[in-house]
C-alpha cells in the first residue's frame, strides 16, 4: 500500500472518531430534505435556527416527487418541506412520518418569467401568441409548481396548442435554469425565485388559475426521537420565520 | 415507452455512425503521427471518460443556448437554441461517447504496425489506399469494438441528457429519462419493466463484447 492511500485511511478514520466522539451531545445536526421552490427562504431560515439554537441544520434540495420517493426507500431525512400537502400526507398514512406533526409553512405563487425584459406582458397574453418556441415549467409528476403550471394553461384554454413547446426540467430549479440561461425564452416558476431578479419580465398567475399551492412540512420517521427536529419545526412556526417566508413573496397562515 | 425506446436507439445509433466518421481519422492520426503533442489531444478526447457527466451538460447548455457564439450565427436559419433537441442531443453524446470510439480503433490501429504498410507501399499504394484496403481491414476488430461501445455507452447515457433534453417526448425523453419520471413517480411497475430491460441489453452487449474479441483473437493468433 503507497503511503498516500495509508495516510487517506489513517485520516478518514481519525476525522471519523473526533466527530464520533468529540461532538458535544448537546448540539444536533438536523437533516431537512426541502422543495427545490424553498431553497433561498429554507437557507435564511436555517441560518437564523442555528444562530438561535447552536445545532446544526442540513439542507437538501429537489422536487417534492424525488424526495418522497427516497424518503419511502428509507432516506435519513428527519423533516421534509414538501411543496404540497398530497406527499406530507401520504407520507402520514404511510407510517413514514410522525403523526400530527404536519402543517402548512406557506402558500407558495407561480409566476410566468422571461430574462428579455418586455417579453411577458401583466396578463400573460404572450402565451396566447407566437414570440417563444420553448416554454419552461417543472416536471408535473414531481413538483407540485409543475402540476400548477399546467392546471394554469388548462385554465387559459391553451395547453394543447402549447404542448409542444413545454420543455420540463427535473425541479422548479432546473425549470429557472432553462429561462434563466435563454433556452427557453418563457418559464413558469416560484415567485420565490425571481421576487430577488431584478431584470426580465414576469406575470404573476392569479391564484384562480391553478389549485392552491400548499407547501407543508412534517416530521418524518428518523427524526421521531430528535428534539432538534422538533425544534426547527417551531421555529418554522414563529414569527422569525414566517417574516422570511413572506419575503420571499409566500403567504403564510 | 415505445416512443422513448425508438428515440433511444435513433439517438444512439446516429451518434455512432458519426463517432465512426469522426474518429477512425483521429484514431489514425493518434496511433501514427510522431508529433510531441499528440498525446495532449489524446488526453483531450479521454477526457470525457473522467468528467462528471454534469460538467459536459453545464457547458453544454450555455454552448447550445442563446448567447453562445456557436449559435448567435444560426439565428437567421430560425435557430436559437439546440437545447431541447435531437441534434443538441447527438452533439452531447458524441462528445461525451468520443472516447469510447477514439480509443479501440487507435489501438487496433497500433496493432497493426508498421510491416503491413510498408509492404503496401512497396507494392506501390498510396497513402489513401493503405488506409482503405490494408489500415481499415485490418482494424476492422477495433472498429467493431468501437462501434458497439458507442451504441451502449449512447443507450446508457443519463447526466448529460438530464441537463440539456428538457424531456420532451419523442424528441429528448430518452429511456433513462424516463426511467428517471417513473421512479419519481412512484411508477414501479413500469420501472421495473424498463429498469430490467435494459439490464438484459446491457449484459447482451458484454456478452457480444467477448464473442467477437475471441472470434477475431483466434483469426488473428
Amino acid at each position: 500500500m503507497t503511503s498516500i492511500v495509508r495516510r487517506l485511511i489513517i485520516s478518514a478514520f481519525a476525522s471519523f472518531w473526533i466527530t464520533a466522539v468529540a461532538t458535544p451531545v448537546l448540539a444536533e445536526e438536523i437533516t431537512v430534505s426541502v422543495a427545490a421552490n424553498f431553497t433561498e427562504p429554507a437557507k435564511e431560515i436555517a441560518a437564523a435556527f442555528e444562530k438561535a439554537s447552536g445545532d446544526k441544520v442540513t439542507l437538501s434540495f429537489g422536487s417534492s416527487g424525488q424526495f418522497y420517493t427516497q424518503i419511502a426507500s428509507g432516506a435519513p431525512f428527519e423533516v421534509f418541506l414538501s411543496a404540497d400537502a398530497d406527499r406530507p400526507t401520504k407520507a402520514e398514512q404511510a407510517g413514514l412520518a410522525v403523526a400530527g406533526t404536519r402543517f402548512t409553512y406557506a402558500v407558495g405563487r407561480l409566476v410566468l418569467w422571461s430574462a428579455t425584459p418586455g417579453l411577458v406582458d401583466d396578463h400573460g397574453a404572450v402565451l396566447k401568441g407566437s414570440r417563444f418556441s420553448k416554454l419552461s415549467i417543472a416536471d408535473p409528476a414531481a413538483a407540485p409548481y409543475g402540476l400548477a403550471a399546467i392546471q394554469t394553461l388548462k385554465t387559459l384554454k391553451i395547453y394543447d396548442q402549447l404542448q409542444p413547446k413545454i420543455v420540463q426540467g427535473s425541479s422548479i430549479a432546473q425549470a429557472f435554469t432553462f429561462v434563466k440561461t435563454g433556452n427557453a425564452e418563457l418559464g413558469f416558476v416560484a415567485l420565490s425565485q425571481v421576487i430577488n431578479e431584478p431584470g426580465g419580465s414576469r406575470w404573476l398567475v392569479p391564484e384562480a388559475d391553478h389549485e392552491p399551492i400548499i407547501q407543508q412540512a412534517v416530521l418524518l420517521k428518523p427524526g421521531a426521537d430528535s428534539a432538534g427536529s422538533r425544534a426547527f419545526l417551531t421555529f418554522l412556526k414563529g414569527g422569525q420565520a414566517r417574516a422570511i417566508i413572506r419575503r420571499f413573496g409566500y403567504a403564510t397562515s | 415507452m415505445a416512443e422513448a425506446l425508438w428515440l433511444t436507439l435513433r439517438l444512439a445509433a446516429t451518434t455512432t455512425a458519426i463517432l465512426l466518421l469522426i474518429a477512425t481519422p483521429l484514431a489514425w492520426w493518434l496511433a501514427r503521427s510522431r508529433r510531441w503533442w499528440k498525446e495532449i489531444v489524446a488526453a483531450a478526447t479521454s477526457l470525457p471518460i473522467v468528467l462528471p457527466p454534469t460538467v459536459l451538460g453545464f457547458y453544454l447548455l450555455i454552448a447550445l443556448g442563446p448567447a453562445s457564439p456557436l449559435i448567435r450565427p444560426l439565428a437567421g436559419f430560425g435557430v436559437r437554441t439546440l437545447a431541447f433537441s435531437f441534434t443538441g442531443l447527438v452533439i452531447g453524446s458524441t462528445i461525451y461517447s468520443l472516447p469510447f470510439a477514439v480509443q479501440p480503433i487507435r489501438n487496433a490501429f497500433a496493432a497493426i504496425g508498421d510491416h503491413p504498410l510498408e509492404c503496401a507501399a512497396t507494392l506501390g499504394a498510396r497513402g489513401l489506399q493503405t488506409f482503405t484496403r490494408v489500415a481499415l481491414p485490418l482494424a476492422r476488430p477495433g472498429l467493431v469494438t468501437a462501434a458497439i461501445l458507442v451504441f451502449a455507452h449512447t443507450i446508457g447515457e443519463f447526466g448529460v441528457v438530464l441537463m440539456i433534453g428538457g424531456g420532451i417526448p419523442g424528441k429528448t425523453k430518452v429511456l433513462s429519462i424516463e426511467l428517471f419520471q417513473l421512479v419519481d413517480n412512484l411508477e414501479w411497475g413500469k420501472a421495473h419493466l424498463l429498469a430490467g430491460g435494459m439490464v438484459a441489453f446491457a449484459f447482451t452487449v458484454v456478452v457480444a463484447m467477448l464473442l467477437i474479441e475471441r472470434r477475431f483473437g483466434r483469426l488473428q493468433g
